[in-house]
């Protein structure tokens, strides 16, 4: 599969998915550089964490206006997938293709540390390797990775089953202790109404490697892997 | 070029002395101009030309067959096979941090990122070794929380990820707080760029932050004292930009890339002036720059200010001839101004022009390399006899030994930096293997089957009751760390912090703290590559404690050897290797529980230190260690509940008795004797283990088991005294060691 890992200036974990998609798990990355106006050939785009803008104003009110997220707003339009990691989350929530804002944590510090999160919805294709309820360890790095939104923008998207992880116990529980920035009801990663754009605050490639001690954020890419092969196999056979 | 008679005033305002103007007149055959007033005052500074030391640091050992670069460039390299280099170095940034935490700790972060990253290395790891006064003075943690949020707001947005180091306090650093920050990068070997300002018609290129008017005279500000007009000297500092210091890191590593440069330096203390001489210095070349072509911030700036305004985020690059073009279109690729903003000539002369007129006219090696050297007159301090007298019948042996280790476990020292690092991103480049928290941070060396580790330290009350002792120690500790964690020490990066050189009591611990130094190096065959001077940490007339602190880098292979320090299995035993000696002077445990820092550091000899390291080496290089963790602050009980309770994840109690020997209680359980190391081994393994440090020639003993959820260490009664019994459970020494730095800081 080839996918396509945009580069801001500022962006510091292109590498990192890069090379858990390339060298750990023998798919295809390229940089995508934020000049770029065109995606073509990709089957999936990731947007990586990093300081876009050095975060200067809000994380990511910045890069949202870079030429390339015209060519992801249409490739998300056009049912491609698309996951935002990190500050990728933050330019997903400030380009509108996820609903919501991230405010300061609650400690108004940087944490950088592992976490649990539950697996909410385990129907998508950024999770569909995973167990319903399942419970990852992901580390978290952020200084805003508060969610927030409103009471009905919160309700429509329970409805619509598009919170997809929360941040829990290890034992799963989603508590307020295990709550690290204060984000709203735990909410450690989220979806689109479509299914197909997915944001997250913690790192999955961070944890994809066994020698790293910990290789739980690796089915995030596996599950994605899993989608595209499973839509191309669709494809072919239609 | 204009030349006024400069007063007496001027040339004590610029910071020189009347004996160096003088030489100065002599060079140039004339009087400097203001401008180049300016220029000689910061490079020639303590800061900058290493007036007092030079003539010491000569003594280090610095070569060694793995060393491909050593002192003298922006940073030293460290041969580690596949056709790659570690690149490294350790900086001060203590003058700034006082004056303005997060700016002076955030730059200092800068700083010395861009002295690996000039060399063509990838920064991969930070460190840093602070030294704060203790935090019941909200001075104390106004600085500490400053300077770890300047660390953060710097490392974390550069994505280089802060792997370690070392916080320690006390009261003595509370008007000069020490903020050393560590890198290393990794560079092909064969692709090493150097300061050097070769090929004659080459263009001098500017690339990054325009430039303005902060930070001038900081080398200036950092060669002085502290007084109570220190306050004034705020707009000295100045204001990192980490964004704009990726796009130049970036930037840099594309250039180099495409072979578009011969020579590269950055623009750190003294701007322009340093990067633009000493490139020209060390090729035998001379520089012709033209500021009219400089970016700036504001009109109006004078080629004084130009050439000493230490704005950061500035490169200086020598580029091939031609290529010009090519430089300018990849630093307009990543937004970052830049120009051509000279030539490489063949006179030797740094000359610079403005508005077409020659303002300064200096042979470069007269202001980067001919600078004044001083052996300064050096003798022990008065007090010295009274710091090292200490009398143990005075003090009372340990009654209750559980409380006096819990509060060893919150002394801010000794107690867990979680608080720190977590606000550090320490994971960035996934490949961090070993964490902030143990004897050493290890970073995997992605396309390779290594890894390197990497330790700061220094106990700067050692060297302040003995410096040549306490400077070995800082070697020997250093290198323990790396040992611990399955690596081979390969080359060590120092930054050494004192006090007023002029002061022959400070020039006494430094000279003492070099041989220290030089003499440990030699002893376990690791060489100093690279490294930092920082005098003049004094306050209203109080000097810091002499700190040497070394950054040591070891190398692991295969890197899956990595070792942490925290026990990992219930039933393996816990092996002690070294010898438990009466080593109470200048321990943590004195200064806690008896409110005294005094006596002699602990015993080192070189010899059992080395035999110690091999013997941890040849155990985790066959597999036969399960955890590793080395004696210091706080001695053996702090090392043991460490063990128990340091891991990320897992809490394992203990059970360990001891026989005193004829020890003091405290001397066994809290004393800071060297050359000890606890391990622990699954129990199939334990014999072995014992038998090939008893070959080696390491004493090696069975000292108990992890088990249960407890940590009991019990010491025997013996004919001097009775016994006693360390037990509390593992959530009493979790909230003691893992909470209290957090506790204090929200009071």
């Amino acid at each position: 599969m080839n996918f396509g890992v945009i580069v801001f200036p500022g962006s510091n974990c292109d590498h990192d998915c890069i090379h858990v998609l390339s060298d750990v798990l023998g798919h295809k990355a390229i940089p995508v550089w934020h000049k770029e106006s065109k995606l073509d050939g990709l089957d999936a785009i990731i947007l990586p964490g990093g300081f876009s803008y050095g975060d200067y104003l809000r994380t990511g009110a910045i890069a949202r206006f870079s030429p390339v997220m015209g060519a992801v707003q249409q490739f998300a339009h056009e049912g491609g997938m698309v996951l935002g990691i990190c500050n990728g989350f933050q330019i997903l929530l400030e380009a509108g293709l996820l609903p919501g804002a991230m405010l300061r944590n609650r400690s108004l510090s940087f944490i950088c540390k592992d976490v649990h999160v539950t697996v909410e919805n385990a129907a998508t294709p950024f999770t569909g390797l995973c167990r319903p309820g399942q419970v990852l360890k992901i580390p978290i790095a952020h200084a805003d990775g508060n969610y927030y939104t409103d009471d009905v923008a919160l309700s429509q998207m329970k409805a619509a089953a598009q919170i997809v992880f929360c941040y829990c116990t290890a034992e799963g529980k989603v508590t307020s202790e295990a709550n690290p920035n204060g984000s709203l009801d735990n909410i450690a990663g989220i979806r689109n109404a479509a299914g197909n754009v997915m944001g997250m605050m913690p790192h999955p490639e961070r944890s994809a490697e066994a020698l790293l001690g910990n290789d739980d954020g690796r089915l995030i890419f596996l599950s994605m892997l899993d989608a595209l092969q499973k839509a191309k196999l669709k494809a072919v056979l239609a | 070029m204009k030349t006024t008679g400069n007063t007496r005033d001027l040339i004590a305002q610029h910071g020189l002395s009347d004996e160096e103007y003088k030489k100065i007149v002599e060079m140039l055959g004339r009087e400097p101009n203001l401008t180049e007033l300016g220029m000689f005052s910061v490079m020639w500074s303590e800061h900058c030309s290493y007036k007092s030391s030079r003539v010491h640091l000569r003594k280090l050992p610095t070569t060694g067959p793995r060393v491909v670069q050593g002192p003298g460039e922006n940073a030293g390299a460290v041969d580690i096979g596949d056709g790659l280099c570690a690149v490294f170095k350790m900086e001060s940034h203590n003058h700034p941090s006082f004056i303005e935490p997060y700016q002076g700790a955030a730059t200092g972060v800068g700083g010395i990122m861009r002295d690996v990253f000039t060399m063509g290395a990838r920064p991969i790891a930070l460190l840093n070794s602070l030294r704060f006064g203790l935090l019941d003075k909200p001075m104390n943690r106004h600085l500490f929380k400053g300077v770890v949020a300047g660390i953060a707001g710097y490392g974390n947005c550069m994505g280089v990820p802060t792997v370690g180091g070392e916080v320690v306090f006390n009261d003595i650093y509370s008007q000069n707080p020490l903020v050393n920050a560590f890198c290393l990068g990794i560079a092909k070997k064969d692709r090493l760029f150097k300061g050097l300002a070769v090929g004659i018609g080459n263009p001098v290129m500017y690339v990054g932050s325009k430039t303005g008017r902060d930070g001038i005279h900081g080398a200036t500000m950092a060669s002085d004292a502290f007084d109570e007009a220190s306050e004034a000297k705020r707009p000295t500092v100045q204001v990192g930009d980490p964004f704009t210091e990726k796009l130049l890191l970036e930037a840099c590593l594309e250039l180099m890339d495409k072979d578009l440069l011969v020579g590269i330096q950055d623009m750190g203390a003294a701007g322009l002036t340093s990067s633009s001489c000493e490139m020209a210095s060390r090729a035998g070349n001379g520089i012709d720059l033209d500021l009219t072509e400089v970016p700036r911030r504001e009109p109006g700036m004078t080629p004084y200010e130009l050439m000493l305004s230490e704005s950061q985020e500035r490169m200086l690059m020598i580029a091939k001839e031609g290529k010009e073009a090519e430089v300018l279109a990849i630093c307009k690729k990543w937004d970052l101004d830049a120009a051509v903003v000279g030539r490489v000539t063949n006179d030797g002369i740094l000359r610079v022009r403005d508005q077409g007129k020659v303002v300064a006219e200096i042979p470069a090696k007269a202001l980067a390399e001919d600078g004044p050297r001083y052996e300064r007159p050096n003798a022990p301090p008065p007090y010295q006899e009274h710091l090292q007298s200490l009398n143990l019948d005075v003090l009372p042996d340990v009654k209750d030994a559980t409380g006096v280790l819990l509060s060893l476990l919150e002394s801010p020292t000794i107690a867990s930096k979680a608080w720190v690092y977590r606000q550090y991103d320490h994971m960035v480049r996934t490949n961090t293997l070993v964490r902030p928290g143990s004897d050493a941070a290890v970073v995997r060396i992605k396309g390779t089957n290594k890894a390197l580790a990497i330790a700061t330290d220094c106990n700067g009350r050692y060297c302040l009751l003995n410096p040549y002792v306490g400077a070995g120690i800082a070697v020997a500790e250093a290198a323990r760390n790396l040992v611990c964690s399955g690596a081979l020490p390969i080359g060590l990066t120092d930054c050494l912090n004192f006090g007023n050189p002029e002061r022959p009591d400070i020039m006494w611990q430094f000279i003492l703290s070099i041989e220290g130094i030089k003499d440990a190096c030699e002893a376990f065959g690791v060489p100093v590559v690279s490294g930092n001077v920082s005098f003049y940490n004094e306050t209203n007339g109080l000097s810091i404690y002499p700190t040497p602190i070394l950054g040591m880098v070891g190398l692991i292979e295969p890197a899956d050897r990595a070792t942490t320090q925290w026990f990992k299995q219930a039933g393996d035993q816990i092996i002690l290797l070294g010898t438990n000696r009466d080593d109470l002077g200048g321990t943590e445990y004195l200064r806690v529980v008896h409110h005294r820092e005094q006596g002699s550091p602990p015993h080192l000899s070189l010899e059992a230190e080395k035999a110690l390291q091999a013997c941890v080496l040849t155990l985790i290089g066959e597999g036969l260690v399960q955890s590793a963790h080395d004696c210091s602050d706080g001695g053996l009980a702090v090392t043991l509940a460490e063990s128990c309770v340091s891991s990320p994840g897992l809490r394992l109690g203990a059970v360990v008795r001891l026989a005193p020997n004829g020890l003091r209680r405290d001397a066994l359980l809290f004393g800071e004797s060297q050359s000890r190391v606890v391990l622990s081994v699954k129990p199939s393994v334990a014999e072995q283990a014992l038998k090939a440090a008893e070959q080696m020639g390491v004493p090696a003993a069975v000292i108990g088991s992890v088990q249960g959820d407890r940590l009991v260490i019990d010491v025997a009664a013996d004919r001097w005294g009775a016994g006693c019994r360390i037990d509390a459970d593992l959530e009493t020494f979790v909230d003691r060691w893992g909470n209290s730095l957090e506790r204090t800081l929200e009071q």
